[in-house]
C-alpha cells in the first residue's frame, strides 16, 4: 500500500512534467529549438495566478485562465523579439538566446515579486472547510488519491489527447507538422512559416501556465527560480520519450515522476535527480532516438 | 502570363544570376536548360519568391510579386515543384496532397483529389502511406500532383526527372505533356535537355547565370552550340 501511494504521487508529478514536456516538444518539433526559457514561463504562470487570487480575488479556476492568457502572449512576443530574428542563424546561437531570455525572465521576476518565495493557495485545497481531505480514498482507506492530483493527471491526458487531435486531423496542425519537417517545402504549399511558429509559441506557453499552477499546487510556494528544475526535468522527459513526439511526451514525463517518488522513497531523497539523468542517460544510449522517437530513412 | 526582366542575384559576393529576362505565355511549356550550376533553380527560385533580385522586375499576371511574400504568391496561383521533391517524408501521402491544397477552400479539397488521384492512380493506392516510404518515381509524382492541388495557372517543375531511372523519366515526361494538353502553363527546369526540348513549346539556354540561347524546342534542339554543349554532339 505504501509502494501504491508513492506510485501515484508519482503520476501526479510525472504528470506536472508531462505537461511542461508537451509544451517543450511542441516547440522543438516545429521550430527545431530548445526554448530553454520555457520552465520560466512555468514560473510567471504561477505568479500570474497569485496576483489573480491575492489582488484581484478572482476564484481558482479564472486565474488559470489568466495565468494561460498572460503567458500566451509572453510566449509569442518572446518568440517574435528574440528567437525570429535568429531564423537563419545557427541553432547554437539560438540556443544561447533562450537561456539569455531564461535569465531575463527570472530576473525581471525577482524585480517585480522578490526574492522570497510566496505562498501559493492551491486551486483545489488539501482540505476542505470541515478539515476533512479533498481525496479520494480506495481500499476503505487505505490510499488516497488527492483531488489536485485526479485533476492533474486529468488534465495532462487531456492536453496529450487534443494536441494530438489537433496536430493530425486539423489543418493547422497539419501545416505545423509540415513547417517541422520542411520550412521552405511549407512556404511554397502557401503556409506562412513565421505564423505557424508562433502560433505553436502560443500554445507552448498557454501549456507552461497551465502545469505552473499544477506545479504550484503542489509545492505551495513560489520563488523566480521555481520553473528551472521542473523545465530541464521535463525537457529530459521529452528527450526521453523521444523529442518532437507528443505520446513520447506524455510517457517520457509520467515516467519521470515515478522514477524520481520511487527513488526518493527507496534509494535516497539526495540521488533521486541523480538517478533521474542516470536513467535518462543509459536509454539514450540503448534508444538514441527516445522511447518512441521515430526513425524515418530518407529516400533521395 | 510571368515576365521576367533583367533579374540579378546575389548569394553573398557571388553574382548568380547575371541580367537574366525571359517570359512564359498561357498555355506553354517553357524550358530552362543548362549544365549544373548554369542558375536553373536559382531562377525559379527567384520567381517564385524564396530569394530575391536585387534589380528588375518579376511580374506573374500582371502584378510585380516584388514585394509579395513566397506564401502570397502560392495564392496568386503559382505552383513550384522544388528540386529533390521535398515531399513530407513522415506525412501520408493524402496529408501531402491536403498541404498542397492550403491555400485552397475546404470545398475544392475533394475535386482536387479525384483528379490528382486520376492523374496519378498509384498515389491512389498508397494515400495512407508515409511518403518517406515511397521510391523515388513516386515520391516526384507526390511532389508533382501536391503541386496541382492548389489549381496553379502556373506550374513550375524543377529537375522532375532528376534521379529516375530512364524508365520513370518517359513516365514523368508523358504526365508533362498530358499536362499540357489539358492546358496547364508549364516552367520546366532540366538538366536532361534532350527530353525536355522535345515537350517544350521554348526554351531557353542558361549559362553561368546568363541566357546564351533562345528558340523554340525544335529549333534548340537542332541548333549546332546547343547539340554540342547538352545533347552529346
Amino acid at each position: 500500500m505504501e509502494f501504491l501511494s508513492y506510485l501515484i504521487s508519482g503520476i501526479s508529478l510525472g504528470s506536472v512534467y508531462a505537461i511542461i514536456a508537451l509544451g517543450y516538444t511542441m516547440v522543438y518539433g516545429i521550430a527545431k529549438m530548445l526554448n530553454f526559457a520555457h520552465g520560466d514561463v512555468i514560473m510567471v504562470g504561477g505568479y500570474i495566478s497569485i496576483c489573480a487570487t491575492s489582488y484581484l480575488e478572482l476564484p481558482g479556476w479564472l486565474s488559470v485562465l489568466l495565468a494561460m492568457a498572460v503567458c500566451t502572449v509572453l510566449g509569442v512576443v518572446i518568440e517574435g523579439l528574440a528567437y525570429k530574428p535568429l531564423r537563419q542563424a545557427t541553432s547554437l546561437a539560438v540556443l544561447i538566446t533562450a537561456i539569455g531570455v531564461s535569465y531575463f525572465l527570472q530576473n525581471a521576476a525577482l524585480l517585480i515579486w522578490g526574492a522570497s518565495p510566496k505562498g501559493f493557495t492551491p486551486i483545489i485545497p488539501a482540505t476542505n472547510a470541515q478539515g476533512e481531505p479533498n481525496a479520494l480514498p480506495l481500499f476503505g482507506g487505505q490510499v488516497s488519491i488527492s483531488y489536485i492530483s485526479l485533476l492533474t493527471m486529468g488534465a495532462c491526458i487531456i492536453i496529450m489527447l487534443a494536441l494530438t487531435f489537433f496536430t493530425g486531423q486539423t489543418k493547422l496542425g497539419k501545416a505545423m507538422r509540415a513547417c517541422s519537417e520542411d520550412k521552405g517545402a511549407a512556404q511554397l504549399m502557401g503556409i506562412n512559416v513565421n505564423r505557424t511558429i508562433s502560433v505553436t509559441f502560443a500554445i507552448g506557453s498557454a501549456l507552461a501556465a497551465v502545469a505552473g499552477v499544477l506545479l504550484c499546487s503542489f509545492t505551495t510556494s513560489l520563488m523566480p527560480t521555481t520553473g528551472s528544475m521542473p523545465g530541464i526535468k521535463a525537457f529530459t522527459a521529452a528527450v526521453f520519450g523521444g523529442i518532437g513526439s507528443i505520446p513520447g511526451a506524455f510517457l517520457g514525463g509520467v515516467l519521470l515522476g515515478i522514477i524520481e517518488s520511487l527513488a526518493k522513497a527507496y534509494i535516497s531523497t539526495q540521488l533521486a535527480n541523480a538517478i533521474l539523468f542516470a536513467v535518462l542517460i543509459i536509454v539514450l544510449l540503448v534508444k538514441p532516438s527516445g522511447l518512441l522517437g521515430k526513425y524515418v530513412p530518407e529516400k533521395v | 502570363m510571368l515576365k521576367v526582366n533583367d533579374i540579378n542575384v546575389y548569394y553573398g559576393a557571388i553574382h548568380a544570376i547575371k541580367g537574366v529576362s525571359f517570359e512564359v505565355n498561357d498555355g506553354e511549356v517553357v524550358t530552362l536548360i543548362g549544365a549544373n550550376g548554369a542558375g536553373k533553380s536559382t531562377t525559379l527560385n527567384t520567381v517564385c519568391g524564396l530569394l530575391k533580385s536585387r534589380t528588375g522586375s518579376i511580374e506573374f499576371l500582371d502584378k510585380n510579386l516584388a514585394s509579395i511574400p513566397p506564401h502570397k504568391i502560392v495564392e496568386l496561383g503559382m505552383a513550384h515543384v522544388p528540386e529533390g521533391r521535398r515531399v513530407f517524408q513522415q506525412m501520408t501521402v493524402e496529408e501531402n496532397l491536403e498541404m498542397g491544397a492550403y491555400t485552397q477552400p475546404r470545398v475544392s479539397i475533394e475535386p482536387n483529389l479525384e483528379r490528382v488521384y486520376e492523374q496519378f492512380p498509384r498515389l491512389k493506392e498508397r494515400r495512407k502511406q508515409v511518403a518517406g516510404t515511397l521510391s523515388g518515381g513516386e515520391q516526384q509524382m507526390l511532389a508533382m500532383g501536391r503541386g496541382l492541388m492548389s489549381n496553379p495557372k502556373l506550374l513550375m517543375l524543377d529537375e522532375p526527372s532528376m534521379g529516375l531511372a530512364p524508365i520513370l523519366v518517359e513516365q514523368i515526361f508523358d504526365i508533362i505533356k498530358q499536362l499540357h494538353k489539358a492546358g496547364t502553363t508549364i516552367l520546366l527546369v532540366e538538366q536532361n535537355a534532350r527530353m525536355a526540348l522535345s515537350v517544350a513549346d521554348r526554351g531557353y539556354v542558361l549559362e553561368t547565370g546568363k541566357i546564351v540561347a533562345t528558340g523554340t524546342g525544335d529549333e534548340l534542339l537542332h541548333d549546332e552550340a546547343v547539340k554540342k554543349a547538352y545533347l552529346g554532339g
